[in-house]
């Protein structure tokens, strides 16, 4: 576990950690923010721990796909190309047509652009809604949407984290579970923050195969905003759960230097590759 | 026309390398890809050591593989692969994982490779595996003594009381002999199937053990007929075919120890007192089987000692061999060989009954040879109950 390399599967996770997608920005005639996204869906071989392929299918070639970010009110255009084997579509959550929900499949070739405005503010996911539901999403094909409210958050560090498992026996069961894509990869390279920094973290539950997930915090307590949105009942907590696609912002300062340990409280799930470090400095 | 002769073998042949030359260079015709990778790494034994596991793996599958990732109890566990993860088709390596175990506890160890091709191995119940030290090799072979040399020779202790029966008498006994060697043939064959089917596959155990017991079979009926025909006598002296039946009775001791060894080894049985009671009552009708065919003769005492050996010494090698070196396909060899040992000794015994009754113009198949054959196969059913654990 300890292995300090830093691979193909630990680059694109801690690629995920903190890079977000805010499209082509253009403005339109009446003043409305246009975003433009390009996803293409394709079928990639993923690292998700040392030296173990899984042959994924990926949103632009990452497990989870790119987060992408955009702000409340803004006119959004994801021009969705499947280069995949198989049919594929995106269902966003959120507020929009009934027509953009992503139930439709685009078929290998084919394209397709999904067109609505962002709203409501919050976290939000996306994933593949093509049946075999479990089958496409488990692949890897989902990924964070964050749709920002009008009036911008107090600047913090923020992260992105998505806790998902791979079955590798495909015998309904994961054998590794990890945080955007590869395990223990926050525990071989911790995440540096500064002290008394305010720490933000989308966090979402896209795990297939078990009902639940959790996020457990070591030495420090946070803010829990269930979906992201300030308006809902927020928790003080050290550790908090998801069901299948739940998921929350977290808000968090550290006030001691050192090493924190977050992981999921489930025992088996922290082991099997959901753990991981901060570093306050 | 010798030339042409010649010819006739070599258009076969030449063919045949035609087409496999174009199979090779052109392919079959049927997708070069399997579906999913097809890999097979057989873990063969896992030793429990004071700091964890050791895994003697091999890689039986058409392509090279790599060990990844290992994980322990649905945990991912550091580890160590000798002499390195790649694993080329046929290579081995030993896989060392340092693991806080659980006396007595199940440890389920997944090895998984760069493809995600998982492999299992099991601890039922981790102890540590014995090391050949002299207090195990000596306590191992107790056990083998115990379980094969001692119920033998008392059996054997039974053959003067055997000695006054009538020649009827006595070839009831040969029936109950008959009798209680077909319950081990067949159990020596089951043993064979079952420890044959834990070989990695590409050696076929099952394949091993028939092909070990028809051989065994067959070379000895084809060495009995030439020894007849150069000495021009007729059958096996008595004592011959008690050595015969002591030789493949002997055999079938070296499965059942090699049982006993590897089961205390890998944890699985506690050597008790009842278990090695059951044996001796199991094990002491094979003495009566061998002390049958010399009724009718005036045997030396050393005989008797030199019997005894050699069909109960081979339960001690075979605990050392199960408890020390267990190695699946090699313990398929010697129980097929075993079986086609005991098989021949039933043919011989059940050809010199039916000659016998023939002679004095009987019906082989009387009250009496059958009452002794169902007793045959009932006490060594029954004395089973004993020893299956």
């Amino acid at each position: 576990m300890s292995d300090l390399t830093k691979t193909t599967g630990y680059k694109m996770a801690e690629r995920l950690l903190t890079e977000f997608d805010y499209g082509k920005v253009t403005k339109l005639a009446n003043g409305q923010i246009l975003r433009e996204y390009e996803v293409v869906a394709i079928d990639k071989e993923i690292e998700i721990a040392k030296g173990i392929k899984f042959p994924g299918w990926t949103y632009n070639g990452s497990i989870p796909g790119p987060s992408f970010r955009c702000t409340e009110g803004d006119l959004l255009r994801f021009h969705f190309i499947n280069k995949g084997s198989h049919p594929h579509s995106i269902h966003f959550h959120g507020i929009h047509p009934p027509e953009m929900d992503g139930l439709t499949s685009i078929y290998p070739g084919q394209n397709f652009t999904y067109e609505f405005e962002a709203k409501p503010y919050g976290l939000q996911i996306y994933h593949c809604h093509v049946l075999p539901l479990a089958r496409h999403i488990h692949k890897g094909l989902y990924g964070n949407f964050i749709i920002d409210p009008k009036k911008p958050r107090e600047p913090a560090l923020e992260l992105n984290m998505v806790m998902n498992g791979f079955d590798l026996d495909l015998d309904g069961e994961n054998e590794f579970y990890t945080v955007n894509g590869y395990a223990f990869a926050f525990m071989n390279h911790p995440i540096k923050i500064k002290k008394d920094q305010l720490v933000r973290i989308y966090l979402s539950n896209l795990t297939e195969f078990d009902l639940l997930n959790s996020f457990h915090l070591h030495a420090n307590y946070f803010t829990y905003y269930p979906t992201g949105r300030n308006d809902n009942p927020s928790q003080f907590t050290d550790t908090i759960m998801q069901c299948q696609g739940e998921r929350g912002i977290i808000e968090v300062r550290f006030s001691y230097k050192g090493i924190y340990m977050f992981h999921a409280h489930v025992s088996e799930f922290a082991e099997l590759g959901w753990m991981g470090f901060f570093e306050v400095e | 026309m010798k030339g042409k002769w010649l010819i006739t073998v070599l258009i076969p042949l030449v063919l045949l390398i035609g087409v496999l030359g174009w199979v090779l260079k052109n392919g079959a015709g049927v997708e070069k890809d399997p579906a999913a990778p097809i890999e097979v790494l057989n873990i063969e034994r896992i030793k429990v050591t004071k700091i964890g596991f050791e895994l003697f793996v091999s890689n039986t599958g058409p392509e090279p593989l790599t060990i990844s990732q290992v994980m322990v109890n649905d945990s991912v566990w550091n580890f160590n692969v000798a002499p390195q993860a790649k694993l080329e088709r046929f290579d081995e390596g030993k896989v060392t994982i340092s693991y806080p175990w659980v006396e007595g506890d199940p440890h389920t160890i997944k090895l998984i490779t760069e493809n995600g091709i998982i492999s299992e191995g099991e601890v039922a119940a981790a102890t540590l595996t014995p090391e050949v030290t002299w207090s195990n090799f000596l306590n191992y072979g107790l056990i083998g003594f115990y379980v094969g040399i001692v119920p033998i020779t008392l059996g054997l202790l039974w053959y003067p009381f055997m000695k006054r029966f009538s020649r009827k008498s006595i070839n009831g006994i040969l029936a109950l002999t008959v009798g209680l060697l077909l319950f081990l043939f067949v159990g020596t064959l089951a043993d064979g199937f079952e420890i044959g089917a834990e070989a990695p596959s590409v050696f076929q155990g099952n394949m091993v053990v028939i092909i070990a017991a028809s051989l065994t079979f067959l070379l000895l009926i084809g060495f009995d007929q030439y020894q007849q025909r150069k000495q021009e006598k007729k059958g096996y002296s008595p004592f011959g075919l008690a050595l015969l039946m002591a030789a493949g009775i002997g055999l079938h001791n070296f499965g059942e120890g090699l049982a006993i060894g590897s089961s205390f080894a890998l944890g699985e049985a506690a050597l008790g007192t009842f278990l090695i009671i059951g044996f001796t009552l199991h094990n002491i009708t094979e003495g009566i089987g061998i002390a049958a065919p010399l009724l009718k003769t005036t045997p030396r005492y050393r005989d008797f000692l030199l019997l005894g050996v050699i069909a109960g010494a081979p339960a001690i090698a075979g605990t050392w061999v199960g408890g020390f070196i267990f190695s699946p396909i090699w313990g398929a060899l010697f129980l097929g060989i075993g079986a086609g040992a005991i098989l021949q000794v039933i043919y011989v015994i059940t050809k010199i009954l039916i000659e016998d009754h023939r002679k004095h113009n009987e019906a082989s198949v009387s009250w009496l040879n059958l009452s002794g054959f169902a007793i045959g196969l009932l006490i060594m059913y029954f004395t089973a109950f004993f020893v299956k654990f």
